[in-house]
């Protein structure tokens, strides 16, 4: 650490240049004061270096924190393994580039994890722009490291049908009576992989990358809850976790919440298949842990500084 | 007649969808539903489109308050409809070179592929990524351990916030057997392991009880719908 700010001095030096009118804020008006006038851009500015040092600290050196996979990370990631080459599983990438930051790295090792296992993968999307999310995914892990993977033989894409759960609810029964093409326009019965698959309840495995409706809930309550057969693992947003956990494990198998979710499973798959020196792209959440540890430590300080401020005033009140 | 046709239509295809849950000989008619439900989705959008013109045109000719942004709001849905729909910048699919329009519209260096790239992805990301210091400030602003039940919110949040990142383990991991024996009966303390808990019990009990009382409601509200009793829906006229 103190190499890196030896070596990086002209940062730390305005990371020190921007504090200074709080510290003399400060030392002019006393803590106490100056804490209760704390104007919010200083709240926003200390918000910002939290995440940019962070970022740019892993960005130069490459160190991530050590990741200690939780029970449902492991669940998620042994769904996964235990099926066999040429298993059909189906993505569905119900996410948007608002939510891209947190569920991206789950959706890119989800995608590796599946090439890895030689499954075929039928990518879908409830979301209007979920097809965008579903291709670069597939850009960046199938084309670019996994060449020999064919399009329409290993991998094929859905694209965005309207509908929401009403989508998930037709193609469980009938996949065809909704997809005529794929995304390119291919017709269904011209794409090798399309020909023996007839509805959803086909697929060895549902992988759901989900940032809100429609995405898990409704893949539980429309595929998951009433064809027991049919198995069920998610990536979730922070937001939606906690709404999904009364699921877990009957309805749904395995569980990634946020970025925490999506760093343990990548430890799981980077390990088994990520060999000796991983592509920085498959690392994407252990990298992002670093600036959630300093931008959650930072609320916390805030919280406590702001109750030690609310106490001493309460006291001040009643003497 | 006005308002008994439409409940009578309701109620047919309600009682029906339901006996259709139920009955294995009739469960294609929900499929049927559905795709009647996607057609109506589709269409939607246009309704929906022709709202957002009508509702922006107004504010504009009105010089309402804010109608500056309004005339963005058109300019941006009229050229991305026109660029989407005109698959302007794509070239033929491989598969029919002939065909000028045979290409998907978001294709990669497309003029809706660069809006997208450019534009709605930055601009949507950068929305979502402000939550992060509108979250700090609230967080200092309102967060105060007023009473009992500010007091445990306080307390889960610590937890949890400790819990999901590497400080959590950094704090707790001297709580292990392998530095003293009787840390065995502890580890559950540990707070990564107490955010488990407090996500797979306190959490999903709670969410379960809340979850469980929706469904109640939604029974007891579709079933007033269907027997008529709740006409609301229909409208006042």
């Amino acid at each position: 650490m103190g190499e890196f700010i030896l070596d990086q001095w002209w940062l730390a030096l305005i990371f020190i240049g921007t504090l200074v009118p709080l510290v003399r804020q400060f030392a002019s008006a006393g803590i106490m004061p100056a804490l209760r006038t704390l104007d919010r851009r200083w709240i926003f500015l200390l918000m910002f270096w939290s995440v940019l040092l962070p970022i740019y600290f892993i960005g130069v050196t490459g160190k991530t924190f050590p990741e200690v996979p939780s029970a449902l990370a492991e669940a998620t990631f042994a769904e996964i393994d235990r099926l066999n080459p040429g298993d059909p599983v189906l993505l569905s990438f119900d996410y948007d580039p608002a939510s891209e930051g947190e569920l991206q790295p789950m959706a890119t090792a989800f995608v590796r994890h599946c090439a890895e296992k030689k499954l075929k993968m039928y990518f879908m999307s409830l979301w209007p722009v979920g097809p965008q999310m579903l291709q670069n995914t597939v850009d960046k892990v199938i084309t670019a490291d996994f060449p020999s993977l064919v399009y329409g033989q290993d991998y094929v894409n859905l694209g965005y049908k309207s509908g929401y759960e009403a989508v998930i609810k037709v193609i469980t029964t009938n996949i065809r009576e909704l997809y005529t093409t794929d995304a390119r326009g291919t017709a269904i019965q011209d794409i090798p992989m399309m020909r023996d698959i007839t509805s959803v309840q086909q697929m060895k495995l549902i992988i759901n990358v989900s940032a809100g409706y429609a995405g898990v809930k409704e893949w539980v309550l429309y595929a998951a809850t009433p064809y027991p057969s049919l198995r069920l693992v998610a990536g979730t947003t922070g937001v939606q976790a906690p709404l999904v956990y009364p699921y877990v494990p009957r309805q749904l198998r395995g569980l990634l919440g946020a970025i925490k979710g999506a760093a343990e499973y990548e430890k799981l798959v980077m390990d088994a298949y990520g060999g000796p020196a991983p592509d920085p792209k498959y690392l994407e959440g252990l990298r992002r842990m670093g600036p959630q540890l300093v931008a959650h430590l930072l609320i916390i300080v805030l919280i406590l500084v702001a109750n030690v401020l609310y106490f001493a005033d309460k006291r001040e009140a009643r003497q | 007649m006005k308002r008994t046709v439409p409940m009578l239509i309701t109620a047919a295809v309600g009682f029906t969808l339901i006996g259709a849950y139920f009955v294995p000989y009739t469960q294609n008619w929900g499929e049927s539903v559905a795709i009647w439900f996607d057609v109506l989705a589709a269409i939607a959008f246009i309704l929906g489109g022709g709202n957002l013109l009508r509702t922006h045109l107004k504010r504009i000719s009105d010089q309402g308050r804010g109608w500056g942004y309004s005339a963005i709001v058109l300019v941006a849905f009229v050229a991305t409809l026109f660029v989407g729909l005109g698959k302007i910048g794509v070239a033929p699919s491989p598969q029919f070179p002939d065909h000028a329009w045979s290409g998907q519209y978001r294709q990669t260096g497309s003029a809706f592929w660069f809006m997208y790239q450019y534009a709605f992805s930055p601009l949507t990301s950068t929305i979502f990524a402000l939550l992060a210091f509108y979250i700090a400030s609230a967080a200092f602003r309102a967060f105060r351990a007023k009473n009992l039940e500010a007091k445990l919110l306080l307390g889960t949040a610590f937890i949890i916030l400790l819990g999901r990142t590497f400080a959590g383990v950094a704090l707790t991991d001297w709580i292990d057997p392998a530095n003293w024996d009787g840390f065995r009966y502890f580890t559950g303390l540990r707070l990564e392991n107490l955010t488990v808990y407090i996500m797979a019990v306190f959490n999903t009990a709670g969410n379960r009880a809340i979850m469980i009382g929706i469904a109640l409601g939604i029974v007891a509200t579709s079933l007033k719908i269907l027997i008529g009793v709740d006409r609301s829906y229909l409208g006042k006229d």
